[in-house]
């Protein structure tokens, strides 16, 4: 896959960089300690984990009002970059969970609903791996892709509306949330960062399935060829 | 420092999810490439 090479750098860049600042700018945490920068890798990929469902649903909903494969191929791509962040953001979790609650897991209304929603999209995925036709597939899994992207509100909404084991929130969580100013810069370059890795992995997908779609528009030349052939040879014999 | 073990598994756990995705697109996008060079060149010939 041919990648422009300066954004390749710049992404490169700021992987580096974030990686630095996360590790040995941000300030020591006084009762988790290198446990605690583990927010710095975590909270980044539940946000990049919510644009990519954010461009899915978008693509699900303009597929199903326009039909256009375009929005089709969107809708994947989101789907599978947002499935990836998810995946990060429930292997990170754990990792912090066990030293600062004692466990690694725990059945609470975030981290279940949070654990529904990749099993929700996972399924998304696999669902379109079991239609052979490309409409339905497309059709289908665009609807489902709606109904799926229901939990994502839910997830956002859980530890504001019930008593969880997850943190409150620490932005937009009310007056008392917030971090120290330079956690705060280094967070949001770590945003940066993660949200540039998911929009390149965001294009990368997209051209796969653009890629895709032309095998299957050459798979059907074919067979029309093959079958104009068969029809000109039957039509000589008669 | 205290609990290091569990920030480079996270670290690792982030890239390497990142890294093991963009190896694996890789991998599906040259198949197909193969693919549609094939079929192009199966449309010239009968054509």
């Amino acid at each position: 896959m041919k990648r422009p090479v300066l954004s390749t750098l710049l992404v490169t860049l700021l992987i580096c960089l974030s990686g630095y600042a996360a590790l040995f700018v941000a300030p020591d945490e006084r009762t988790m300690h290198a446990a605690q920068r583990i927010f710095y890798f975590h909270v980044p990929s539940w946000i990049a984990m919510f644009a990519a469902f954010l461009i899915a649903v978008i693509g699900n909903i303009a597929y199903l009002t326009t039909r256009s494969p375009k929005w089709d191929w969107l809708g994947v791509a989101g789907a599978e970059v947002g499935v990836a962040c998810c995946t990060i953001g429930l292997i990170t979790g754990p990792l912090w969970g066990k030293p600062a609650w004692g466990i690694w897991w725990t059945w609470d209304p975030r981290l279940t609903t949070t654990f529904i929603l990749w099993l929700l999209y996972i399924s998304y995925l696999l669902l379109r791996g079991m239609i052979e036709d490309s409409d339905r597939c497309a059709r289908m899994s665009a609807v489902f892709g709606v109904f799926a992207f229901m939990d994502v509100p839910l997830v956002y909404m859980s530890n504001r509306l019930w008593r969880t084991q997850h943190p409150a929130p620490v932005f937009f969580g009310g007056p008392k949330a917030g971090v120290d100013p330079r956690m705060g810069r280094v967070l949001l370059l770590c945003v940066i960062a993660v949200l540039g890795v998911a929009i390149a992995l965001l294009l990368d997908r997209y051209r796969l399935e653009r890629l895709r779609y032309e095998l299957g528009e050459l798979r059907l030349t074919i067979e029309s060829r093959n079958l104009d052939k068969q029809l000109s040879v039957s039509r000589e014999r008669i | 420092m205290k609990n290091f073990e569990y920030l480079l598994a996270a670290w690792i756990a982030v890239w390497a999810v990142f890294f093991f995705y963009q190896i694996n697109l890789g991998r599906r996008f040259a198949k197909l490439r193969d693919e549609v060079e094939r079929l192009k060149q199966q449309i010239q010939l009968l054509s």
